[in-house]
């Protein structure tokens, strides 16, 4: 069949994501300014993100079943190209201070953002593999843009290296599975053999690839190394984007084939405990404040595969309960979203030229020195740690909430321990930044400065974590509609 | 728009205080301590207007404001007050200003930061009294450790960092536990609303398979036991205490370990009474464990400010053992015993900071012989030690004296062996007091410390006046919270209202006094009992008080 007018009109955020993509290549031999390329790019993602509200008036499948477009795609439409806008704001001064081309980066940003679009939007597994792999290619050139620092290359070579031989896995799985079910398209896997061991390999081998994705012990090696090696605003994006973008695909995957919802909880079960481990137990011994940040987010996706496991559990019984359950998994992605990208681009000011100031000494006497970046960035811990009145917080407790539903009591309490030996990380470097003296050399440096695109990201992030940490209910309204997890089912 | 309700008021006044504080310039330290007096002034007066809004003998909250906050799960605002909970929050607002003093000039650098934080930590403690919601509890739970662990970590001593850090796993491990139990608790109620849970196990329909509440009971228990603290989870305390600042410390022992016993009072017991019943005798053995245990070791310190910490674990003791005794007269005890610690360790931690200011050691062993070059500070620490240790006509008394009765009325061995404390109390505190105060001075510095300033003595008579006015007058307050401990009483035990009680505990009209406050079950009878038992129940303290007495003329 050929294709709609309708079905452009669904996936017109990424069109325009590409399309400025392209353009910003094609402008680059005219313009030297950076501040320009800066502009272009933030309106591009903003334009693409206001489109997903045009792609999300046009439900329905699109391209004969390959893509879909309900609330949910367009949810995390909105999350990426929201991602997308902050990074490129908050990259802007970077890419001045580290002398680095423009053009590429922020084309190289959008090419990863549509890639996620297509991701979350996905009804089919060849074109979700399109999406990984846009936004995984993406990402590689990304983590190496500091081209003459060695950190850069072995962050880019390590996340090439083993992000292709997760890709594959993944595409074998794809491969497994059609051989399983005759199809790729997930709305019709409805009448799979859940006992079928071809179809059960296939999964895993999907579980496994988009594990590596979203940084699932035991897959999660990678994540510090690259991590620390690549530029932070960039780390910043990985940390939020394609992780969210990964987790919608695994959502849609898990939730709407029921073969899989079938098989898969206690590998959610085990993936999410030592995920939890994983990422707390490394978190407590770092003193490089961007590995740290990895672990933690290692950390965080071990809470999200918390919720994972409530899902499939409630996907046996079908339905009804499962609602919340996915609300909490899309609640988290965007308070950890928001929170991530504004500690990002903390660490990414005070970092300074060449990255030097990585080590948590550094943000000794913080508190005295800048009082409100301070007080923003101990916000953003305050809410990893899952204080409340922060958006941390309800994601925390709606995952909890999640997790007692479906009487999964030991791993919420597992999840409980797994906090408390987070706060002492987050809580250390809070103490870092108001309890100890800084040091000679830190105290004769000249104030970090923070230019207007960093105040606007860091002013976003942290209004948006206090509004949802105080007034969570219109998000919430919208991600509990029961045609958001109609359309799933 | 509607006005707020004083509750609202209550809680949210230092918030907008601290606000206000913000505005100030960091270096106009006078100001800024005037101006945080000022809040905490005006605090401390509305929270008085709750005297005269909350019915004496009401059973049950008043002054109730309800909106609707989160739509899922339904998480609402709601707010009450019962003489329990007043009494608590009087408390509250009257050691921040006494706290605001302390700091005075003690506190030199990062003034505003300072009572920035007092002041914070005034509205998570007073939220947290004053919650009827489930999770709006917990959310001033959580909110309150931050100020505190501020509190600690910047302005406290050597080892502050280690003690901050120390403090915040240890309550947030307690908490997330607690957190899981609240969910689970809603799943089984669909409510996080608490007079609306309370409603439904009044109707008698079973909530939770045995297990399940013994699990729950548990997930509430240890969060609140960590903040009492009960042994054996007591290890973050002395640390906390001794690296505090003064007014951290006075704040910490005076309400943020009240918090603990609160929450046994007003969650552990009425929501899951089984499980209560059940797990009684092993808390009852860690609550003796722990009077013991913190006396002897207080007994045993070289340090004057760790001493006055174990003697918290000590007297915290008492309040546990008082609320599982399962017995009106020694929940009334313990509700009593509560707010007198609160008064008489926050001003012993007041006194020891003083000597601290002056000499800068918290070793017993730099002292000796104070009574001469200050002997109005020595007169004022002799005053408070004494109440600690439970003199009678001081507030220490009545709550210890009613607790050791409730006590003994379930099991007299508990009694009997709490009972030991109260002569171990008097010997730790006597002792310290001694060798602290009398004899030879040892050190040629000491001869000329200065006596106490007119700020200083303005704090320590305002302590000196609540705390014998909260022993003689007991009544004053005991009548008030007579209602709310019966309710807890009635909601532990449904079946055995007044069993086991003997005869003359249950309310009988008091001739010629036809007030109806007088009719409150416990509470007006409270002081005839004191008398009456006083040879039998309290016998090795009453030889003891008579000493201490006999002493205290002897040192004037």
């Amino acid at each position: 069949m050929f294709p709609t007018p309708d079905d452009f009109y669904r996936v017109l955020p990424e069109v325009l994501w590409c399309g400025f993509g392209t353009l910003l290549m094609l402008l680059q031999p005219f313009f030297k300014s950076r501040q320009f390329f800066t502009a272009v790019a933030a309106i591009a993602a903003l334009a693409g993100t206001a489109c997903s509200v045009v792609a999300g008036a046009f439900p329905g499948p699109g391209f004969n079943g390959l893509i879909q477009s309900d609330p949910y795609s367009t949810f995390f439409h909105l999350l990426v190209g929201l991602v997308a806008f902050l990074v490129v704001l908050a990259a802007g001064p970077y890419l001045d201070r580290e002398n680095l081309p423009a053009a590429e980066f922020y084309a190289l940003v959008l090419f990863a953002t549509a890639g996620m679009g297509v991701l979350a939007g996905a009804q089919e597994l060849l074109t979700a593999f399109v999406g990984l792999e846009m936004s995984s290619i993406a990402s590689y050139v990304l983590a190496g843009f500091r081209r003459d620092s060695l950190k850069s290359g072995e962050s880019a070579l390590k996340y090439f290296l083993l992000g292709s031989f997760a890709t594959a896995f993944f595409l074998y799985g794809i491969a497994l599975v059609y051989g399983a079910t005759g199809t790729t398209q997930l709305d019709k896997m409805f009448a799979a053999d859940p006992h079928s061991s071809l179809l059960k390999l296939g999964f895993a081998m999907i579980l496994i690839g988009l594990g590596f994705k979203v940084a699932a012990a035991p897959f999660q090696i990678w994540t510090p190394d690259v991590y620390e090696g690549a530029p932070t605003p960039v780390t910043a994006l990985f940390s939020a984007g394609p992780k969210a973008g990964a987790f919608a695909l695994l959502l849609r995957i898990f939730a709407t084939v029921p073969a899989a919802t079938h098989l898969w909880f206690w590998a959610f079960w085990i993936l999410a405990v030592l995920t939890m481990f994983a990422g707390n137990l490394g978190a407590l011994v770092q003193t490089n404040i961007k590995r740290l940040l990895a672990y933690s987010s290692i950390a965080h996706a071990g809470y999200i595969l918390v919720a994972f496991a409530s899902v499939t559990y409630l996907g046996n019984n079908l339905s009804d309960g499962a609602g919340p359950a996915y609300a909490a998994i899309l609640f988290y992605l965007v308070s950890y979203a928001l929170v991530k990208i504004g500690a990002f681009t903390i660490v990414s000011q005070i970092g300074g030229t060449g990255e030097k100031h990585l080590a948590l000494d550094d943000y000794a006497g913080l508190g005295q020195r800048q009082p409100w970046i301070a007080a923003t960035l101990s916000l953003f811990l305050l809410s990893l740690l899952g204080l409340p009145i922060t958006a941390g917080f309800f994601g925390k407790l709606y995952i909890f909430k999640a997790a007692v539903d479906s009487h999964l009591i030991w791993l919420a309490v597992i999840m409980a321990v797994n906090s408390t030996i987070g706060a002492y990380y987050y809580f250390r470097l809070i103490v870092i930044m108001y309890m100890r003296e800084p040091n000679a050399e830190i105290s004769a440096a000249p104030l970090v400065a923070f230019p207007f695109s960093i105040v606007v990201v860091l002013v976003i992030t942290a209004i948006a974590t206090v509004a949802l940490g105080v007034a969570p209910n219109p998000i919430l309204r919208f991600i509990l509609d029961p045609a958001l997890i109609g359309n799933l089912r | 728009m509607p006005l707020p309700g004083l509750l609202s008021v209550l809680i949210f006044f230092p918030a907008v205080g601290a606000l206000a504080l913000l505005l100030l310039r960091a270096d106009d330290h006078v100001w800024i301590r005037r101006a945080a007096l000022t809040i905490s002034v005006v605090e401390f007066i509305f929270s008085l207007l709750l005297l005269a809004k909350v019915p004496v003998t009401g059973a049950g909250y008043s002054l109730s404001e309800f909106h609707f906050w989160i739509h899922f799960p339904p998480i609402n605002y709601h707010l009450g007050v019962d003489g329990m909970s007043m009494f608590l929050v009087l408390l509250t607002t009257f050691l921040t200003p006494v706290s605001v003093l302390a700091s005075w000039s003690s506190i030199s650098h990062r003034v505003k930061e300072f009572f920035v934080m007092l002041l914070l930590l005034e509205v998570g403690v007073v939220g947290v009294f004053l919650s009827l919601d489930l999770f709006l509890f917990f959310l001033f739970w959580e909110v309150m450790l931050i100020p505190m662990a501020f509190l600690i970590g910047i302005w406290g001593h050597d080892r502050r960092i280690y003690a901050a850090i120390k403090f915040v796993i240890y309550t947030m491990a307690g908490s997330i536990l607690m957190l899981v139990g609240i969910i689970w608790l809603y799943n089984a109620t669909g409510t996080f609303d608490l007079p609306r849970i309370q409603e439904m196990l009044a109707s008698g329909t079973p909530l939770l398979e045995p297990r399940a509440e013994m699990l729950l009971f548990l997930a509430f228990f240890v969060a609140f036991a960590i903040k009492v603290p009960l042994f054996p989870l007591h290890t973050w305390l002395p640390d906390a205490h001794v690296e505090a600042p003064t007014a951290g410390s006075v704040m910490l022992a005076g309400v943020l370990l009240k918090m603990g016993t609160y929450g046994m009072l007003r969650f552990c017991l009425p929501l899951f009474p089984d499980a209560a019943h059940r797990a009684a005798p092993w808390i009852a053995i860690l609550a003796i464990i722990g009077i013991l245990y913190g006396a002897l070791v207080a007994l045993v310190q070289p340090n004057l400010k760790k001493l006055v910490a174990y003697s918290s674990v000590s007297h915290l003791g008492f309040v546990v053992l008082g609320i599982f005794a399962f017995q009106s007269i020694s929940v009334q005890g313990a509700v009593y015993q509560m707010l007198a610690h609160g008064i008489s360790t926050g001003a012993l931690f007041l006194l020891v900071g003083m000597l601290y200011d002056r000499k800068h050691t918290f070793e017993i062993s730099e002292y000796g012989g104070l009574a001469t070059p200050m002997p109005k500070l020595a007169a004022f620490f002799l005053f408070v030690a004494l109440s600690s240790l439970g003199l009678p006509i001081l507030n220490g008394f009545v709550g210890e004296y009613l607790i050791l009765i409730g006590t003994y009325l379930t099991n007299w061995r508990w009694a009997s062996w709490a009972a030991l404390g109260v002569i171990l109390s008097a010997c730790y505190l006597l002792w310290s007091y001694q060798r602290v105060f009398f004899g030879e001075i040892t050190h040629e510095k000491n001869k000329t410390l200065p006596d106490i300033s007119a700020r200083e003595r303005t704090i320590l008579v305002t302590m000196a006046v609540v705390t014998l006015w909260m022993g003689v007058g007991s009544s004053f307050i005991t009548r008030r919270t007579a209602a709310s401990s019966q309710t807890v009483i009635e909601q532990v035990n449904p079946q055995r209202l007044y069993e086991g009680a003997a005869p003359s505990f249950k309310p009988s009209p008091i001739a010629g006094a036809p007030d109806a406050d007088a009719l409150a079950p416990s509470a007006a009878i409270a002081r005839p009992i004191v008398i009456g038992h006083i040879m039998d129940v309290a016998n090795g303290r009453a030889a003891h008080a008579g000493k201490i007495s006999t002493e205290r003329r002897a040192s004037r």
